[in-house]
C-alpha cells in the first residue's frame, strides 16, 4: 500500500538548514495498523505529513496503491487526499459551525457526491461510531471523546485507502482514549489500512507494528502482539 | 457559479457566521448609503443651480443706448445716443436671416389705482415678442398682440402679484383701472416664477401706446433680441459685433467708442454658467469617488480580516480534498452575494432618505436630490470588483497555505 525509500526532509531556519527526515525507508501493506513512535523532534509528524500529501519530500521516492506521489500540483494534492486518505487529527479540526452530520459529509462533498447520498453516507458512518443520535449537534456540544468520533467517522466518509492518525489520543483522557483505540482497531479489523502517530506507548501497543524513528532516521521497526482496547474499557 | 451545491455551502456559511457576514456588509451597506446620498445631494446643488439660472431665453442679446466718451464727426463727446423704432425696424430687416424675436422696451414707473387700491409699479411697454425672451405665463387672459401696437391700444398684461395687490381675489381680466390717471383695460395676468417677485410686479403695455401716451415720440430704452440657437456661441458673437458696427454707424458713434452703447449678450452669461455647472459636476463627481474609495478601503479590510480569520477552516477543507480553487471561489462568491445584498439595502436606505427630503432642503440650495439609477449600478459593480480584488489575494494566499500549517495547534 505504501512504499517509501531514502526519503529525505530538511527545514529552512533562516540561514540553517535543519535535516529532520534523513533517508527513511518504510514498506506497509494493506491491512497493516502501524504506529509512528519517537519523541518530539524526532521527524514523526513530518513524516506523517509527508505520506498524508501535506508537505513535500525533497529526496527519495514515495508510492500510494501503486501511485508514484511526487512534483503533485495543488490540485492534484487535493484529489489523492480526498481519495486515498483520511485524516484524524489530535485537535479534531471540525468546523464549528457545521454539526456533525455535515461535517462528516464534507469530503463527499469535494468528491461531488449528491447531496442525498451524502446525507445517508454521513448519517451510516455516524451511526457506526455510536452517534447518530448526535446527527445534528454542533462540535461545541460534543464531547472530546465524542468530537473525535465524528473525526474517525469523517476520515472513513470517503472511504479511503489509508487512514492517517496525528496523535488522535493526544487531547483526551485514558478512558476516552481507549475508546478511540477500540473504534480504530474494529475499522482495522475490518481492512482498512491505519497508520498512527503517537508517542504514548500503551496506545502504540494497541496497533500491530511499531516504528521507532530517532533523530530523523528509522531506529526500530518491530511487530507486536495487539492489545485489544476492549479489554481496559 | 451555477452549482446548487455551492450556493447551499455559501448561504450555509454566511448564515451561520452572522457578525462576520454583518461586519462585512455594514461596511458595504454604509458605502453604498453614503455614496447615494451624498451624489444625491450634489445632483441637488445642480437641480437649484439649473432652476435658478435657466429661467429666461438664454439666446438673447440687450442693447441700450448711452452717452458717447469721444468725439466723432464733429459730434461731441457725452452725448447722448436714442434709440427710436427705426432702429428697430433697421435690425429686424438687416439680421432677419438670424433673428428669431425682436422687441423693443420702454420703461415707466406707473403709480395704479383700482377702486381704493393704490400701488407703484414699473411698467415696460413691449412688442409681442417679449414673451419670448422673458418666457413670460400668461395663465388667464392673452398676451400683446400685434393689433394692440397698431391701435395704439389702452390695454395691460399685469402680473400675478399686481393682481392680487390690486384686486385681490378678484379676476382682474376685463376689469379696467388706471395708470398715472389713464385709463387701461386688463387683457391678461402672468406668472413667472423663476424670476421671482419683481418680475411678477410688472405690468406690460403696448410700446406704440405708451410712446403716444408720453410726449407722442418714437423713442425706446432697449432694444432686445433673441437669434436662432443653430448659430452657436460664436455665431452669436459675431452678430452682437456686427449689431455693434451697424449701430455705431447710424448714430455716428467712433467704432473704437466703449460707452456709447451697453451690448449684453447672454452666451458670456451662459458660458460662464455652464463652467459654472461643470465645477459642481466635478465636486459632485470627487466626492462620489471620495466615498467609493473609502468604501472600497472598508471592504477590503474587511475581506482581509476574514480570510485570516478562516485560514483554519480552509486547511481543513483542503485536508479534506478542497482544491484551491474550490477555496478561492467559495471565498469570492461569498463577497459577491455579501456585497450585492448590503449594497442594495444601502441603495434602498440611500434613497428613502433622497425622497423623503424632497424639496425640504431648498433653503440650502438642494433641490430634488437623486441619484440615477445607472450611477447606482456602477458603483456597486465597482464595490463588488473592489471587494474581488481585495478578497482574491488573501484567498489565493490562503488557498496556498500548506493545510499542516493552517492546522497546525496555536
Amino acid at each position: 500500500m505504501i512504499q517509501i525509500k531514502e526519503l529525505h526532509k530538511s527545514y529552512r531556519m533562516g540561514s540553517n538548514s535543519l535535516h529532520v527526515l534523513k533517508g527513511i525507508n518504510l514498506d506497509i501493506k494493506e491491512g497493516e495498523f502501524v504506529s509512528i513512535m519517537g519523541s518530539s523532534g524526532s521527524g514523526k509528524s513530518t513524516l506523517l505529513n509527508i505520506i498524508g500529501m501535506l508537505d513535500e519530500a525533497d529526496k527519495g521516492s514515495y508510492v500510494l496503491d501503486n501511485v508514484p506521489i511526487k512534483n503533485l500540483s495543488e490540485k492534484k494534492a487535493a484529489i489523492y487526499r480526498n481519495k486515498f486518505l483520511g485524516f484524524i487529527f489530535q485537535s479534531f479540526n471540525l468546523i464549528n459551525y457545521k454539526d456533525a452530520a455535515e461535517n462528516v459529509a464534507l469530503p463527499l462533498y469535494y468528491q461531488g457526491i449528491s447531496r442525498k447520498i451524502r446525507k445517508e453516507k454521513a448519517l451510516y458512518y455516524l451511526e457506526k461510531v455510536g452517534l447518530a443520535d448526535w446527527a445534528h449537534h454542533l462540535p461545541s456540544e460534543l464531547s472530546g471523546g465524542q468530537k473525535q468520533r465524528v473525526a474517525i467517522a469523517r476520515a472513513l466518509a470517503s472511504e479511503p485507502k489509508v487512514l492517517l492518525a496525528d496523535e488522535p489520543t493526544g487531547a483526551l483522557d485514558t478512558k476516552t482514549s481507549y475508546e478511540v483505540m477500540d473504534f480504530l482497531q474494529g475499522i482495522n479489523d475490518e481492512g482498512k489500512t491505519i497508520l498512527v502517530v503517537t508517542h504514548e506507548e500503551d496506545i502504540a501497543h494497541m496497533t500491530k507494528r511499531i516504528v521507532m524513528l530517532k533523530d530523523g532516521v528509522i531506529e526500530q521497526d518491530k511487530f507486536v502482539e495487539q492489545v485489544r482496547a476492549s479489554e481496559h474499557v | 457559479m451555477f452549482d446548487l451545491d455551492r450556493w447551499r455551502e455559501i448561504f450555509q456559511t454566511i448564515n451561520k457566521n452572522k457578525l462576520r457576514t454583518l461586519l462585512a456588509g455594514f461596511t458595504v451597506t454604509l458605502g453604498i448609503l453614503i455614496f447615494t446620498i451624498l451624489f444625491g445631494m450634489g445632483n441637488g446643488l445642480k437641480n437649484t443651480f439649473y432652476e435658478s439660472f435657466q429661467d429666461d431665453a438664454q439666446n438673447t442679446i440687450f442693447i441700450s443706448p448711452r452717452s458717447t466718451s469721444k468725439p466723432f464727426k464733429g459730434f461731441k463727446e457725452n452725448r447722448r445716443i436714442e434709440f427710436e423704432n427705426e432702429d428697430l425696424e433697421f435690425l429686424k430687416e438687416k439680421f432677419a436671416d438670424r433673428l428669431e424675436h425682436i422687441t423693443a422696451r420702454v420703461f415707466k414707473g406707473v403709480s395704479a389705482k383700482y377702486k381704493n387700491e393704490y400701488g407703484s409699479y414699473d411698467v415696460r411697454a413691449v412688442h409681442p415678442s417679449h414673451q419670448y425672451l422673458e418666457q413670460t405665463e400668461t395663465f388667464k387672459g392673452r398676451y400683446i398682440n400685434q393689433n394692440d401696437i397698431r391701435t395704439d391700444a389702452r390695454v395691460a398684461v399685469i402680473g400675478r402679484l399686481v393682481e392680487k395687490d390690486l384686486f385681490g381675489d378678484k379676476d382682474a381680466v376685463g376689469e379696467y383701472f388706471s395708470m398715472n390717471k389713464i385709463v387701461y383695460r386688463v387683457i391678461g395676468v402672468f406668472k413667472d416664477e423663476g424670476s421671482g417677485d419683481r418680475e411678477e410686479r410688472t405690468i406690460y403695455t403696448p410700446v406704440s401706446t405708451t410712446q403716444r401716451i408720453y410726449k407722442n415720440t418714437e423713442r425706446i430704452d432697449q432694444i432686445n433680441l433673441m437669434y436662432d440657437m443653430s448659430i452657436g456661441a460664436n455665431g452669436a458673437r459675431k452678430l452682437s459685433k456686427e449689431i455693434e458696427k451697424e449701430l455705431k454707424k447710424r448714430h455716428n458713434i467712433a467704432p473704437s467708442d466703449r460707452s456709447a452703447l451697453r451690448i449684453n449678450n447672454k452666451i458670456e452669461d451662459l458660458e460662464e454658467t455652464l463652467q459654472f455647472a461643470s465645477l459642481l459636476q466635478i465636486i459632485v463627481i470627487v466626492i462620489g469617488i471620495g466615498t467609493l474609495l473609502a468604501g472600497v478601503i472598508g471592504i477590503s479590510n474587511i475581506m482581509v480580516y476574514i480570510v485570516k480569520e478562516r485560514t483554519k477552516e480552509l486547511g481543513i477543507r483542503k485536508a479534506l480534498g478542497a482544491k484551491p480553487s474550490s477555496v478561492i471561489g467559495m471565498i469570492l462568491q461569498e463577497t459577491v452575494v455579501i456585497t450585492l445584498l448590503f449594497g442594495y439595502i444601502g441603495l434602498v436606505i440611500g434613497n428613502f432618505i433622497l425622497n423623503s427630503m424632497g424639496d425640504k432642503l431648498k433653503d440650502w440650495f438642494i433641490t430634488n436630490p437623486n441619484v440615477s439609477q445607472g450611477t447606482i449600478i456602477g458603483a456597486t459593480i465597482i464595490l463588488v470588483i473592489s471587494g474581488l480584488i481585495a478578497g482574491y489575494i488573501p484567498a489565493r494566499r490562503a488557498a496556498k497555505v500548506k493545510p499542516i500549517v493552517a492546522l497546525r495547534d496555536e
